[in-house]
């Protein structure tokens, strides 16, 4: 491989001025995630409105790590930020797709691009499955806490 | 041992000619993890399995006489390598289980004690009793003993560590006192590279009548171990960062100790008469080695030891060390390369763990990995010295005998290609080591 292909522009771009970094408040949730083989984390905050298909009001992430999980977390907030949960939701299943896509029958020419936006970026992540998991980790993250952030509203 | 002896000593390890990312030769900087294995270990287990594979102290017939003769002598050859006797010996699955082993023997003791048994009253661990371990330890030296300590109400300490990746010795005394019960410390740290001065903290534990562990897994395989000069109670190692097998660990105990200690893993082959209602164990290793034991790879490790023999530890030591002071030189006056670890080489072995400025390790360790050269990054196990440091992950560089000066040239390198990559050179790395 060539190191341009994982480490793609974009990816840099946001490694170095990250998008919805900080500490949201208010919000609903928050979860905290780590990749226990490198040490990267992540806190991760939502806040979502009270509408049927709630939109995402807000997303903070804080944390430390390798460029692909800082950067991931920059796009992550780019895509779903603002968007309601019923088009938020579609993109991080199909982010995972693309993480998976090197080492499943994932065929990446179905995946969405307008979905993806910047995340196609890590298509070239993907061939390395130790990286994955950093690209992943705030989308988990992400999952986990709208999740939260539900319950907490229905209850 | 000069390059060119290296060299040689590289060509017995069948994987170290290996390519790696489209065709790159490799350069295996990550002994500290796990070794390669020469020929000659590959060998001797295979000869095992096609001449004499059977069931170690079970069966009557020749081969099974066969493999527990290459079993118990794989034991006294791998005994005589830490001045040792095989009876003192015992084998398991790796380090984290010799270390877990003695764990229990504690947990185990002060359980037994409880139901109104008898057992030596050196394991038996009360509310108000200390456990203690070092701010350097790997986890495998680490979790056993916070769960002892919150399964018996012990109390855990710790030795903090120095600005410079020492150990702080300052208050050894209060450390280690009247109700200090038992002691671990590794003996090289896997993640500092420090080697502790485990025999001074051994005489002190002593002195309060505390049994101590030592964590040999970075030093059995890279500098000569004495058990009678180290003055340990117990070392525990793996046989796979020693040019042997994985599968096979190894606790080396005082036999006086070995035979008061209750059994960690209980079942076949570890006992003396066995009814429906209770059994009795073996004596010493048996006790300790339930169930088929893994005679190949006591094979393998066995002649792991013949291997490193041939060449002489010390010889291998002094070639590390020389790598090790080569690695640092450079490392040293590199801009934007802050050493986690000791920086001198005193008292330190073949294990160096850097940051680099601005660049996280893991995407380090990915640029080096395009270059062939392949380091472990993270937190390696040793999350408190980490934190200890003010970093989630480090990159490590350990060697073996196998590597070379040309090896270090390669990784110093590939380190400023990163650096460019990622734009983080340009600042600092003009200056310093123009011309040089
Ligand atoms: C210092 C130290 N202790 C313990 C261990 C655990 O060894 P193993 O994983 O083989 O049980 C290691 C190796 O990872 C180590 O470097």
């Amino acid at each position: 491989m060539d190191l341009e292909s994982m480490y793609q522009e974009v990816i840099l771009d946001h490694y170095r001025s990250p998008h919805g970094k900080g500490e949201l408040d208010p919000f609903d949730a928050e979860v905290f995630h780590v990749n226990p083989t490198c040490g990267d984390e992540v806190t991760l905050r939502v806040k979502l409105s009270d509408d049927a298909d709630p939109l995402v009001e807000g997303l903070g992430h804080v944390g430390q790590g390798c460029s692909i999980s800082q950067a991931s977390a920059s796009v992550l907030f780019d895509q779903v930020n603002g968007q309601p949960l019923s088009e938020a939701m579609p993109i991080v299943d199909e982010f995972s797709m693309l993480m998976y896509s090197a080492t499943s029958d994932v065929d990446i020419a179905t995946l969405d691009d307008e979905k993806l936006g910047d995340a196609i970026a890590f298509e070239g992540v993907a061939k390395y499955p130790a990286r994955i998991k950093c690209a992943l980790l705030s989308w988990m993250a992400f999952r986990e806490a709208v999740e939260t952030a539900q319950a907490s509203k229905t209850n | 041992m000069a390059e060119d002896l290296a060299l040689k000593f590289k060509e017995q390890f069948p994987l170290l000619e290996r390519t790696v990312r489209g065709g790159k030769p490799l350069i295996y900087l990550d002994s500290g993890a796990t070794s390669q294995k020469p020929t000659v270990v590959l060998d001797a287990e295979r000869a095992f399995y096609e001449q004499h594979n059977s069931a170690v102290h079970r069966g009557a017939h020749q081969l099974a006489e066969e493999a527990t003769d290459a079993y118990e002598s794989a034991r006294a050859t791998i005994a005589g390598f830490i001045g040792a006797t095989p009876g003192e010996l015992v084998f398991t699955k790796n380090a984290t289980e010799s270390l877990n082993l003695v764990a229990y023997a504690f947990l185990n003791s002060t359980l037994e004690t409880e139901r109104g048994l008898e057992v030596d009253p050196r394991f038996v661990l009360r509310p108000g009793d200390e456990i203690v371990v070092t701010e350097m330890e790997h986890h495998a030296n680490l979790i056993p003993w916070q769960e002892l300590a919150a399964k018996t109400g012990a109390t855990l300490r710790w030795f903090g560590l120095t600005d410079d990746g020492r150990l702080d010795m300052s208050n050894l005394n209060d450390l280690i006192n009247e109700k200090t019960k038992v002691v671990s410390v590794v003996h090289q740290s896997n993640i500092l590279g420090t080697i502790n001065p485990v025999t001074d903290i051994a005489k002190r534990a002593h002195e309060v009548g505390a049994l101590m562990v030592v964590d040999a897994c970075q030093s059995v395989p890279h500098i000569p171990v004495d058990v009678k000069a180290l003055g340990a109670d117990f070392i525990a190692w793996s046989g796979h960062k020693m040019y042997g097998p994985m599968g096979i660990g190894c606790l080396w105990g005082r036999t006086e100790l070995l035979k008061v200690m209750p059994p960690f893993i209980t079942g076949g082959s570890m006992i003396k008469k066995v009814t429906m209602e209770s059994s009795t164990y073996a004596d010493p290793p048996q006790r300790f080695e339930a169930g088929v034991p893994m005679a190949a790879q006591a094979v393998g490790l066995a002649q792991a030891v013949d291997f490193i023999n041939e060449l002489g530890i010390e010889n291998l030591a002094a070639h590390e060390h020389e790598l090790t002071g080569y690695a640092l030189d450079k490392l040293n006056v590199m801009p934007g390369i802050r050493i986690i670890g000791p920086t001198e080489n005193v008292d330190r072995g073949a294990a160096i763990s850097f940051e680099v400025d601005g660049v996280h390790a893991h995407d380090i360790g990915q640029v080096l990995d395009d270059a062939g050269v392949a380091v472990r990054v993270g937190h390696h196990c040793a999350a408190p010295a980490c934190q200890r440091y003010g970093v989630t992950a480090t990159v490590r560089a350990s060697f073996a005998g196998y590597n070379t000066k040309a090896d270090v040239d390669a990784l110093v390198a590939a380190i400023k290609r990163a650096q460019e990559f990622f734009g983080v050179a340009g600042d600092s790395v003009e200056g310093a080591t123009d011309g040089s």
